[in-house]
């Protein structure tokens, strides 16, 4: 090995003492997560109501009261025909949940609770939509010189995103009855601000040579924003807003089982009351139709965006 | 400048009809679509019966609840027995027969004794804000506000008879009832022939640091400071800051100690959740990957896995980790480890199968065992993005720990649902909901933050 040079030696010197450093930094980092790691473990081991090592034994237990009678027990529950096991009680009034739409035509209860939740979804979205369409202009900094307006306007977009929607939905639900609208209204209310964001975004890295032109022959602010920007950043809103929808249709449902209706609320009372062939049913139907909306969205999302790729899956 | 006349505007689009004119069926499909979605709302409409609910809904009581978001009342009673006044309290008051309020002058007769939870009086004089007066003797109340004076005369559980008409701010169904008077955001008062209850507002969280059985309560600061630190022990078991102390945290009304440690959980289960997530997914990922394990059925597998994963909902999962565990943070870290393992998996294996080849080829070509091509030819490519995409999550996950909590999961979300059942502890959602919004938006800094350093200049998200 040649001996270096004095300036080879300071590139050495130099070298090790940034890797160093570098070790020490990520060797830090893991110690530092160890331990925050171990610390919640042992906290969340402590706080539950069941230990963790104690409960683990018995993790599948409750499978055992997810077993109904009879595989085809899921079916009758799904599609509320009459069980031979009914005996009266809750667990097995499949025909009870009967929704009749006309004569002996009905439709399933829990389908019927499926769709509620699915419109409880799409009427969210499409508020969230109207109004983050309409805000997301006033916000983007390529559009509205007025720093105040556009502080106000992200501020307030910020302040619906961060706002827990059970709380909106306990509001609601204080001052209205239970029911699918406290629903809608906080799930509106947080669409608004997650795509308010998401499309503001957009709108500022739209390009700007179609506002100049209009500019140029004096439209005024309405015609520029109509017809220079809209048709541009329009296919990113809608895949946005489709992708808010898979986000939406599984909100609805968590606030469906805190008290806002539909299936959510469904599955909830069904799990504490062992009630499995009905649970099973409702899984079964849930897992359905989040597979089937999303695999819609997506397929629409690449006919509007093409292959673009939405680096995250939430979004929110 | 060049400009157009009216002729030549013309002689353009006619040349030009295609560019001009856009043809019916465009125009036609926006229209369509317009009213499509006003139909399908229209449809929502009957279908959620938005107008009977809203229609029946309690709006006078909506007011109420948001002020008592921000704001609490003091109810003093004065009822009417004979010859005198009886001052109360309603049950969870702060105030007692002992210890009034100093907006509420009370005279007291002489040698009277307070008898259980009430207080006589021969007079009361409350004052609501600086103008507005209301002074209850034993068989007349006198209340005056905005320059309006309304005089009652009182028969003890008999009759009320008002003199003169009723100010604008009074209203009384009909003579003989009750009168309700309205101040406003201050307060108001009923009067009726056996009491006056009087409602006073005020702008605040009551009770906020010491509740009403605190030695410290209704103490300016300085003088809690000045007591602390004393060496006058007003409890001989420990010094008076360590019960200062104590008191705050063990505060009957705010709970702050049990607070402060449900919103731990919650925490706790976002971090753990999403940190055991990704640790599986990225294993996991490389099995999904096409480019990395050259096996379609083993890709299609792990993805597949992925998807069941992701599908069941993060509600399904927090129901039946809650039967497993009971509740508590473990069902909801479960919920999250289970949910986000799939988004993980997923958003890891695309982030794979993008990477560079080159790196890997290089690796490969210097003869380097499989193990060693994954560590330092795919790993140092994806490991900012894959480390990105968990620290966005986190964030994010804290919000869902909030959500799953309230169905059993455990943490601030079921303390948060159960205040709201009660319909009366308004104040204590909205401190738990600012904690909430300052706990996310410092992760939500952190999260950028790291992320920024991570993959250089504006993290997309």
């Amino acid at each position: 090995m040649t001996m270096l040079s004095e300036a080879g030696l300071t590139v050495e010197r130099h070298w090790r003492e940034l890797a160093g450093r570098r070790r020490l930094h990520t060797i830090g980092g893991l110690i530092l997560l160890f331990v925050a790691l171990s610390g919640s473990l042992w906290f969340a081991n402590e706080i539950n109501a069941g230990k963790f090592f104690d409960r683990l034994p018995h993790f599948f237990d409750f499978t055992d009261q997810l077993m109904p009678r009879d595989p085809y027990e899921i079916g009758r529950a799904l599609f509320d025909l009459p069980s031979p096991y009914a005996d009266g009680s809750l667990k097995f009034d499949y025909p009870e949940g009967r929704v009749h739409l006309f004569g002996a035509f009905y439709m399933p209860e829990y389908v019927y609770k499926m769709l509620e939740t699915i419109n409880i979804a799409l009427v969210s979205t499409i508020i969230g939509f109207a109004f983050g369409f309409v805000l997301c202009f006033l916000a983007a900094s390529n559009l509205v010189t007025q720093r105040w307006l556009r502080f106000f306007v992200r501020r307030f977009l910020e302040i619906l995103r961060a706002f827990p929607e059970i709380v909106i939905a306990g509001f609601f639900l204080a001052i209205l009855s239970m029911g699918p609208i406290p629903a809608i209204i906080a799930v509106s209310l947080h669409t608004i601000g997650a795509l308010g964001k998401l499309f503001f975004e957009v709108v500022e890295n739209a390009d700007m040579k179609a506002d100049e032109g209009l500019r140029a022959v004096g439209g005024n602010w309405p015609e520029r924003v109509w017809f220079g920007i809209v048709p541009q950043v329009m296919p990113n809103f809608l895949s946005y807003a489709l992708l808010r929808l898979e986000i939406n249709v599984r909100a609805s449902t968590i606030i469906g089982a805190v008290g806002g209706g539909g299936i959510g609320e469904a599955l909830r009372l069904s799990i504490s009351r062992n009630h499995e062939a009905k649970t099973l049913a409702i899984i079964l139907l849930l897992f359905c139709t989040i597979v089937a909306v999303d695999q819609l969205s997506a397929w629409l999302r690449k006919k509007l965006v093409g292959e673009q790729a939405f680096a995250f899956g939430r979004g929110d | 400048m060049t400009t157009l006349s009216l002729t030549d505007i013309q002689a353009i689009s006619e040349r030009h009809p295609d560019v001009f004119a856009s043809s019916w069926r465009k125009r036609l499909t926006g229209w369509a679509v317009g009213a499509g979605f006003v139909a399908y709302l229209a449809f929502a409409w009957w279908f959620f019966a938005v107008g009977a609910v809203m229609a029946g809904g309690n709006w006078g009581i909506a007011g109420t609840y948001l002020a008592d978001w921000v704001s609490y009342e003091i109810r003093p009673q004065v009822a009417f027995k004979d010859g005198h006044l009886e001052v109360s309290y309603p049950r969870f008051s702060s105030y007692r027969p002992d210890r009034h309020p100093d907006w509420l002058d009370i005279t007291q007769p002489a040698g009277a004794t307070i008898a259980g939870n009430k207080a006589p009086a021969d007079r009361v004089v409350a004052y609501i804000g600086g103008t507005t007066q209301i002074d209850i003797a034993a068989q007349r109340v006198v209340v005056s506000h905005g320059g309006q004076t309304l005089d009652v005369t009182i028969v003890p559980r008999q009759s009320i008879s008002v003199a003169g008409a009723l100010p604008i701010w009074a209203t009384q169904k009909a003579p003989g009832e009750k009168i309700l008077a309205d101040f406003g955001f201050a307060g108001g008062l009923q009067i009726d022939e056996e009491d006056v209850k009087i409602r006073h507002r005020f702008f605040g969280w009551e009770n906020f640091f010491f509740d009403a059985n605190s030695p410290f309560w209704g103490m300016s600061t300085s003088e809690v400071v000045s007591l602390m630190t004393s060496d006058q022990r007003l409890d001989p078991k420990m010094s008076n800051a360590a019960l200062a102390w104590d008191n705050i945290v063990n505060n009957s009304e705010w709970q702050h100690g049990d607070v402060w440690l449900k919103l731990m959980q919650t925490i706790v289960m976002a971090f753990v959740g999403t940190l055991f997530a990704s640790v599986l997914a990225f294993p996991l990922a490389f099995l999904a990957a096409r480019n990395i394990t050259q096996n379609r059925l083993v890709n299609q597998v792990t993805k597949r896995f992925f998807d069941f994963l992701r599908s069941v909902d993060m509600l399904i999962w927090a129901l039946f980790f809650t039967r497993a565990f009971g509740p508590g943070p473990i069902a909801g870290i479960s919920a999250i480890f289970f949910t986000d393992t799939g988004t993980f998996g997923k958003l890891y294996s695309e982030a794979l199968e993008n990477i560079d080849d080159k790196q890997r080829e290089g690796m490969r070509s210097v003869g380097a065992s499989p193990a060693s091509v994954q560590r330092y030819g795919v790993v140092p490519q994806v490991l900012p993005v894959l480390i990105s995409q968990s620290l966005y999550f986190w964030e994010s996950n804290t919000r869902s720990a909030t959500i799953i909590g309230a169905v059993g999961a455990g943490g601030i979300g079921l303390k948060l649902w159960e205040a709201m059942r009660t319909n009366s502890d308004w104040e204590n959602v909205a401190y738990m909901v600012l904690l909430i919004l300052i706990v996310v938006f410092v992760f939500d800094n952190i999260s950028t933050a790291l992320r920024q350093r991570l993959i250089g200049g504006k993290a997309s998200h």
